[in-house]
């Protein structure tokens, strides 16, 4: 299995990585942008200072969360696109137990008991997905995509309405936590470990989890093949209900850390998920599904994100280049493992 | 095992084909042998729309572009569109940190919505100058001062601008329906639409003497600077409405153009609408038939002045709120704010306006002057009071005679 993952699966992601890279390269060479310029510009904006890093840590923390728990949902063949809208419930919860508790607990209880409103916010969301696809027959795609405007319209509702700043109406955010609701950084580089540590136990939770446990085992029988898992025994409604709260648990942390992080902006604002859940999609899918390698993906996929904002800084350039690059890559995996499929059912 | 071949070559020509597209590009960049210059003077402009938006974000634009031209060796680099649409969590310190690394000696953050983002960012970077547009933390007689030394703002007194803006939309109203399409509510967004409101109302009462039962204002707010997809109202939805129920002057208080470019479309309809835009001095440019005037911020003063303090080593914190100069208000480089008449407003109201402005500029009109009463019917301002600085920043509410949300 490993040998074949390396004698087959690596050139096809190299040779994918190497495509998107060529077809950005043609992008911005259309839009009279020279490449090279381009990506050295990303690559100084990820890693050029301390400060530059610190920030990458800060999207890679988010990413990291996502990724673990869409390992979970790939391996039970499910497609939970309605990720961001389990960040977002993650977020809305964290934020509405602070309100709540900030005045009259210690800020470290605060912030654990919101990291538990986080986690069961995401959860909940979760498993609505997994309801809508086992009690209504929605797909999970369609479910997920709706859950995931409900949850935006909900914040949008929120900051405009009951947790509106006082004599403000306006769609930018609810009141700051002050600082001691912050996860502490250092003093010269803005990203807090626990933030860091807490995506990396997730993943290697999940890569454990889905390896050696019996629940891991029967997840990924029903990824293979849910009709059979389902006559070989293994309670497929209730194990995907498990996936999805999972997932939706993982991400929620995430919207935990969007509100709290060293960097965040320490509020509730709309669509606060960043997109963060739709790029774990893209590292998962780029890392085949493999735990080991959703680590440095979703790395260098923050890095893409944070170093892209210097294009429009440096030359006036739109910071949604990186999200093309990103993009570019996904499709160019998706491209070449579909010609891959393809010329393996030739084969066989 | 052909199939992968054929896809290692589908890769290399990419490959190649963007290599040899980048090796043209590169050709493109003639270095020409410059004579060595002084290392520029960096000032960074942080925007919340995007630089080319023909409203706010524009203007501050041309207002650095201003500073450029006016201070020899300075230098502006900016960053456009940091608002939770665009650019979902980024931060206030994280955009600061990047123009500081690119050299910029102060900051310039021109947005409301930059507040508390300014306010941490100023406390990380102690030894750089922060001006936060339109914010009051550095107001040390305001209810919010608490700003570190480094960190100013100032403001233009648009009030002027939106009397202008109302009273030319009332003397051109022929269904006495004026609308304001309101960005989202704060103290500076109340201020202002009361400022167009007690424009129109002068104008109406005053001027062309009619019932001022008969005048109708109201404002709707859309929840942002501009339309962000999904989170606020549509703009151009708020402006069709406004429209098509009778209203017809639009009087835009948000920073991009739906407002007249709706107006632009019915008016080719047959309709008989304006529009009045905001912000930007060449704002009208897209439609000038239909549009009335636009009050704009001539911010390129102001930006002077903060970067020659910081330039020559004399930062003080300051509290700026800069009027028009009254002897010219159109005046590139003494006046903060100014209004420009366009081809929609006809000539004769176009005479009453100036004429409203020259009241305005000897003081004979004082639209801050009670009595006046909150839109609650409690008292703004008792008989013969004028309005302080701190009664006009800090608006709690709208006035009797408007409609629309409060808050």
């Amino acid at each position: 299995m490993n040998k074949e993952f390396i004698r087959r699966i690596i050139p096809l992601q190299i040779a994918a990585i190497l495509l998107a890279l060529s077809l950005s390269a043609v992008i911005l060479t259309i839009l009279s942008i020279s490449p090279i310029d381009a990506f050295s510009l990303i690559l100084s904006g990820a890693f050029g200072s301390p400060a530059k890093l610190a920030y990458v840590l800060t999207a890679w923390a988010p990413l990291l969360l996502c990724s673990a728990g869409l390992l979970v949902t790939f391996a039970a063949g499910l497609w939970n696109i309605g990720i961001e809208g389990q960040v977002v419930m993650g977020a809305v919860f964290a934020t509405g137990l602070m309100r709540i508790l900030q005045d009259s607990l210690p800020p470290s209880a605060v912030l654990l008991l919101a990291a538990l409103a986080g986690l069961l916010g995401g959860a909940l969301w979760g498993m609505l997905v997994g309801g809508l696809r086992r009690y209504g027959s929605v797909n999970e795609i369609f479910g997920g995509l709706g859950l995931n405007f409900i949850a935006g319209s909900l914040t949008v509702y929120l900051i405009l309405g009951p947790w509106k700043r006082p004599g403000i109406g306006s769609t930018s955010g609810t009141e700051p936590f002050p600082p001691s609701l912050w996860l502490p950084g250092f003093k010269d580089f803005q990203a807090s470990p626990i933030e860091m540590i807490l995506g990396l136990i997730a993943i290697a939770s999940v890569a454990i989890a889905l390896r050696d446990t019996h629940f891991g085992l029967r997840l990924r029988a029903v990824g293979m093949n849910m009709k059979a898992a389902f006559l070989k025994g293994v309670p497929v409604d209730q194990d995907l209900f498990l996936a999805f709260g999972l997932c939706g648990a993982l991400a929620g942390l995430a919207g935990w850390v969007l509100i709290v992080g060293t960097s965040a902006r320490h509020n509730l604002y709309p669509l606060i998920s960043s997109g963060y859940g739709y790029l774990a999609i893209l590292v998962v899918l780029l890392a085949n599904l493999k735990p080991f390698w959703s680590v440095p993906i979703s790395f260098s996929f923050a890095a893409i994100s944070m170093g892209s904002l210097q294009l429009p800084l440096q030359r006036q350039l739109d910071s949604s280049l990186g999200g093309v690059i990103q993009g570019m890559l996904v499709l160019s995996v998706l491209v070449i493992n579909g010609i891959r499929s393809r010329w393996l059912r030739h084969e066989g | 095992m052909m199939g992968s071949k054929k896809l290692w070559m589908v890769v290399a020509v990419f490959t190649c084909l963007a290599m040899l597209l980048t090796a043209c590009g590169e050709k493109k960049k003639p270095e020409p042998a410059k004579a060595p210059e002084p290392a520029p003077f960096v000032f960074g402009v942080v925007l919340v729309g995007p630089y080319n938006d023909h409203g706010w974000s524009e203007a501050h634009y041309m207002g650095g572009k201003y500073a450029e031209s006016k201070i020899p060796n300075a230098k502006m680099i900016y960053v456009d569109n940091v608002n939770p649409g665009a650019k979902p969590g980024v931060t206030i310190p994280q955009v600061a940190e990047d123009l500081i690394s690119k050299g910029a000696r102060i900051i310039f953050t021109t947005s409301d919505d930059f507040k508390d983002g300014t306010l941490e960012a100023a406390k990380k970077y102690p030894n750089i100058p922060f001006v936060n547009v339109s914010g009051d933390h550095a107001w040390k007689e305001g209810k919010d001062y608490k700003a570190p030394n480094n960190l100013s703002n100032f403001m233009g007194r648009m009030e002027y601008g939106k009397m202008i803006a109302g009273c030319a939309a009332a003397l051109t109203t022929q269904t006495g329906k004026i609308g304001y399409l309101g960005p989202l509510i704060n103290d500076e967004t109340r201020r202002l639409a009361v400022s167009a409101y007690l424009g129109a109302k002068y104008a109406w009462t005053n001027i062309l003497k009619k019932d001022p039962k008969k005048l109708k204002f109201k404002a709707t707010w859309i929840g942002f600077w501009f339309n962000i997809p999904g989170q606020t109202l549509d703009p151009t939805k708020v402006a069709v409405d406004f429209y098509k129920s009778g209203y017809d002057v639009v009087i835009s208080g948000i920073d991009t153009t739906e407002a007249l470019v709706e107006a632009n479309k019915m008016a080719k309809a047959g309709k008989k609408v304006r529009a009045i835009q905001y912000d930007y001095k060449e704002a009208c440019k897209e439609a000038e038939e239909v549009c009335l005037g636009v009050p704009y911020f001539n911010w390129g003063p102001a930006y002077v002045k903060a970067v020659k303090m910081a330039l020559e080593n004399r930062w003080t914190q300051y509290w700026d709120w800069d009027g028009p100069d009254w002897k010219d208000i159109n005046h590139p480089d003494t006046s903060a704010v100014g209004f420009v008449k366009s081809r929609g407003l006809s000539q004769e109201n176009a005479e009453k306006v100036d004429g409203f402005i020259k009241g305005l500029a000897d003081g004979s009109i004082n639209l801050f002057k009670g009595p006046r009463q909150f839109q609650n019917g409690k008292t703004y301002l008792k008989e013969g009071e004028v309005a302080t600085d701190l009664q006009v920043w800090y608006f709690p509410q709208l006035l009797q005679g408007m409609e629309g949300r409060s808050k």
